[in-house]
């Protein structure tokens, strides 16, 4: 099968007065398994939506395959979505169910059979073709969705939440599944989540959504490393940002006045952004924590705190500890025999430059 | 049985009581003396020698065709309005909504003669449509008359199901075949009429049972070769032991049951109510100005014929003399003070029946719904049953019951034959309106959740004060509604009502309408009563919907909370 690619050009959308998509672009490559990540209200949904005709942009293109389809229907496009809630006919037996979507292309019956059996058999439900969907359970059902979906051979696979009706265990399981069977068709599959960790397991590459703005595209680790601002850094994964301000720029070197805190100076490997106000940004597990009496070892800026609240998570306990006027997410990895710290316990946080990132305010 | 109070048993076998003596005894005299000789021996006779008159095998059919035919044409009128609403963004919305309600508060029978007025053969429209084009409609003859008034009285059923089972609808249902290629007709026959479809088979069973048993449309209409008209010829002309009654009533009741379990059956496992989270309903449109046009013209000659014998019996009820001509020739106030001279009583009587039936339906009502909700009383499930059964018995079958099985009984220490006195209207009023109230009641009882009846009972309340000082009240909304909608329905009862009524002085304002209309001179009166019926009704009507809507928005923020 032929893998096409899907573009955005300069996308805008509005409800009337309010403005659902502001200047989206985007570059999906053939067959990749693109996520849209975005919190309730950014504009992921409806941006998936407006891909598969049913919604239309105000200006801009969308293009399948090179070819602008802004102007085509949703039967136009040779798109398949999986809803959210599933949308399975309830008066139709899922073989009907499946089968569906040939009928409307007019293929005729022995190769309507032959192609319905062979996709049941793919998400492992031939047995269960002539139940009724309210018969089966969730990841069932699921499977349904995605098996009406894909023996149409759509040119792109749209998934709208998909996961988010089934229980946790579940999810991994079925987020699994998805992604071999999008890995065996090669087909170009972009899926709207809200959940950080389903779009960074899955996702070739994402795009981080807020307020109808695309803020960062990138594969998951690229982002989780290098966010771009600071929304992008808190959405994806917990990170600790401080408010800062610039005290001296050199070449390789800048010196900061962390409200509260007091100077830390970092090496400028990465570069900075302009401004006079900075956030610094780094992730909890990047943090060393000490006894405030402890040696220190100089690679690292150290900060004293203390330890706030302690919660024990198995792999790791996260502390929340104060340091000057803020309160900073600490991980410490765990294993059998390690001390624990008490809360009210005075600490020394040390942080290795190489893994803070400047932030614009 | 272990955890069953004295009280709970005595409450039940109560219910139980009125039911056997009220419902299944007299029924099951009706289908006991179908099947049986006069001296006892079982037969089926009787069946065969319906079945060999033909003026009987045509009145059956004669129903049958009736009753599918309104349902057909109910259906080509409510079908696109229940559409439009659901699916495009217009304000003729509203409109539809009140065409739902405006048939419904008057009796078919009272509109039957308006209509003749306006649609028969020397009606407003056909002398206008002779004068200006030389032709006329026979929209009024023969059957066609009968179809015609039950359509136009009977559409909101389907209409008003079948926009509910559209509106459940998730709009993801619509998109997810829109995906996969499929639009327009084929969207429609494919994927929105069968979502639709139980609504559609709840309203147009509805319909048929009610058509199929109609006494007094058919009366009104001079149209007697139908079962219920016959079933009331044979009894009253023939007499008491003809058998040709007995077995018209069973064959009655065989179909209303046949039609409500078949579309029980078609509709078991099919609740689609699909909308889930994620989901809208299906999407509304804009109407093109073409489309507009169309629409608005759809709704406006359905509105119009709607209202038409709403205006005809108005007319009628001011006219002092209409007759070949559009509209009446004279008005006067005359018939409204015959109306109040004359039928005082049986406006009086009106109040009296349908205030005590009523009553009785409410607290059999309220005794069911919390037997079944919160006992475990054994076979509880029963009394709901059986009450609910009582939809698909006719009003002459149970009036046909009543003579039969009270027959010569009279009231003790007295003269008075029972069957002569006016408990029998009233108990026949209670009975057939008792499932309204009941279904009222437990959807009121539902509501409350038991904890704040164990609350009470842990704060020391008895059941029986816990159920007067806490359930009662908190039911009060739900209990109200029961009572109006019996009331109303019960005001405007005529099949049994016109059986029972033994007295004129003991007739109710529903036999009035149709004794005065069986005169031409008596229109005029018939017409003004007919105005104060609707009146009561839509004032009932109007009532009950305001207090279920205050119920409702009394009991939502509790029942919110797990909306995200």
């Amino acid at each position: 099968m032929k893998k096409v690619s899907v573009q955005c050009r300069h996308v805008r959308l509005s409800f009337g007065p309010t403005r659902v998509l502001e200047d989206v672009n985007l570059d999906i490559e053939p067959g990749e398994f693109f996520a849209l990540l975005g919190p309730s209200g950014s504009g992921k949904s409806t941006l998936l939506r407006l891909i598969a005709g049913f919604n239309r942009q105000q200006s801009g293109d969308v293009l399948i395959d090179g070819v602008d389809v802004s102007a085509k229907a949703p039967w136009e496009r040779n798109v398949g979505m999986v809803f959210q809630s599933y949308a399975l006919w309830p008066h139709l037996t899922v073989w009907d169910n499946v089968a569906f979507g040939l009928v409307e292309r007019k293929v005729d019956k022995a190769t309507i059979r032959q192609r319905v059996g062979a996709v049941l058999e793919l998400v492992g439900l031939l047995a269960f073709a002539q139940r009724r969907p309210n018969q089966l359970s969730g990841g069932q059902q699921q499977r349904v969705a995605l098996a009406r979906t894909i023996v149409i051979e759509p040119q792109v696979l749209l998934l709208d939440e998909p996961l988010s009706n089934l229980d946790k265990t579940l999810r991994v399981q079925m987020r699994q599944e998805l992604l071999a069977t999008q890995r065996r068709l090669g087909l170009t599959t972009i899926f709207v989540t809200h959940d950080q960790e389903e779009a960074m397991t899955t996702a070739d590459r994402m795009a981080v959504l807020d307020k109808g703005v695309v803020q960062q595209v990138g594969a998951p680790a690229a982002l989780y490393d290098d966010p771009v601002n600071a929304f992008v850094a808190g959405f994806v994964g917990t990170m600790n940002l401080l408010p800062a301000r610039v005290r001296a720029r050199e070449a390789a070197r800048i010196t900061l006045d962390v409200e509260g805190v007091g100077e830390l100076a970092f090496p400028l490997a990465g570069g900075a952004p302009e401004g006079e106000r900075l956030l610094v940004s780094f992730r909890p597990h990047s943090l060393r924590v000490d006894l405030a009496d402890a040696a220190r070892d100089a690679r690292y800026v150290w900060m004293p705190g203390t330890v706030e609240v302690s919660e024990f998570l198995g792999e790791f306990t996260r502390y929340r500890v104060r340091v000057g006027s803020h309160s900073l997410a600490v991980d410490q990895a765990h294993y059998a025999g390690l001390r624990k710290f008490a809360v009210g316990a005075a600490v020394s946080l040390g942080l290795e430059p190489s893994q803070v990132r400047l932030l614009a305010a | 049985m272990a955890g069953v109070q004295p009280g709970v048993w005595l409450a039940g076998a109560l219910v139980l009581a009125f039911l056997l003596l009220f419902l299944v005894l007299p029924v099951g005299r009706v289908f006991y003396t179908a099947f049986v000789e006069a001296d006892g021996t079982p037969t089926l006779g009787h069946f065969s020698a319906f079945f060999s008159q033909s003026l009987m095998e045509e009145a059956f059919f004669n129903s049958l065709t009736v009753a599918v035919m309104s349902a057909v044409f109910a259906a080509l009128i409510a079908v696109p309005l229940a559409y439009f609403t659901v699916r495009f963004d217009f304000r003729g919305a509203i409109l539809i909504q009140t065409l739902g309600v405006l048939p419904l508060i008057m009796p078919p029978f009272v509109g039957a003669v308006a209509m003749q007025l306006i649609f028969g053969r020397s009606g407003s429209l056909n002398l206008l449509l002779n004068d200006w084009f030389g032709f006329t409609l026979p929209i009024m003859e023969g059957l066609r008359g009968v179809i015609f008034v039950e359509a136009i009285h009977y559409f909101p059923f389907i209409l008003m199901n079948l926009t509910v089972a559209l509106r459940n609808i998730d709009g993801a249902m619509e998109e997810a075949a829109m995906s996969l290629g499929c639009r327009g007709w084929r969207l429609f026959w494919r994927v929105i009429f069968p979502l639709g479809l139980p609504g559609f088979v709840a309203g147009a069973s509805l319909v048929f049972v009610k058509v199929f048993d109609d006494l007094g449309t058919p009366l009104v209409l001079g149209q007697t070769n139908l079962l219920a008209p016959q079933a009331y010829l044979r009894i009253t002309q023939v007499g008491l032991e003809d058998p040709m009654g007995y077995v018209t009533s069973v064959i009655m009741i065989v179909f209303s049951i046949v039609a409500m379990a078949l579309s029980a059956h078609v509709l078991r496992g099919k609740d689609y109510a699909t909308t889930q989270k994620g989901g809208g309903s299906i999407q509304r449109r804009v109407l093109s100005t073409g489309g507009s046009i169309m629409a608005y013209a759809w709704i406006f000659i359905v509105l119009a014929i709607v209202l038409s014998p709403h205006l005809g019996v108005l007319l009628l009820s001011f006219a002092k003399v209409w007759s070949f001509s559009p509209l009446p020739d004279a008005y006067t106030l005359a018939h409204y003070a015959t109306v109040f001279q004359d039928s005082s009583g049986m406006i009086r009587n009106t109040l009296l029946y349908c205030g005590l039936a009523a009553g009785i339906d409410v607290i059999l009502g309220v005794t069911i719904a919390y037997l079944i909700l919160r006992t475990r009383l054994p076979a509880r499930q029963w009394l709901d049953w059986m009450a609910t059964a009582s939809l698909a018995v006719p009003g002459i079958v149970l009036a046909i019951g009543y003579l039969r099985l009270y027959k010569g009984v009279t009231l003790p220490g007295t003269d008075v034959l029972l069957t002569s006195t006016w408990v029998m209207i009233m108990l026949a009023y209670a009975v057939r309106r008792l499932p309204y109230a009941l279904r009222s009641c437990i959807a009121a009882l539902q509501q409350v959740h038991v904890s704040l009846e164990e609350a009470a009972e842990s704060l020391g309340a008895t059941k029986m004060r816990t159920i007067r000082r806490v359930v009662v009240p908190l039911m009060a909304g739900g209990i109200l509604a029961g009572f109006v909608t019996s009331f109303i329905t019960a005001a405007v009862e005529l099949s049994a009502t016109i059986l029972l009524t033994s007295a004129e002085s003991q007739a109710p304002m529903s036999y009035g309408i149709y004794l005065y209309m069986q005169s031409v001179a008596g229109r005029g009166p018939g017409a003004a009563l007919g105005v104060l019926a609707i009146g009561v009704v839509a004032i009932g009507t109007y009532f009950s919907h305001v207090v279920v809507e205050r119920t409702h928005s009394r009991f939502q923020p509790a029942a919110k909370g797990s909306e995200a």
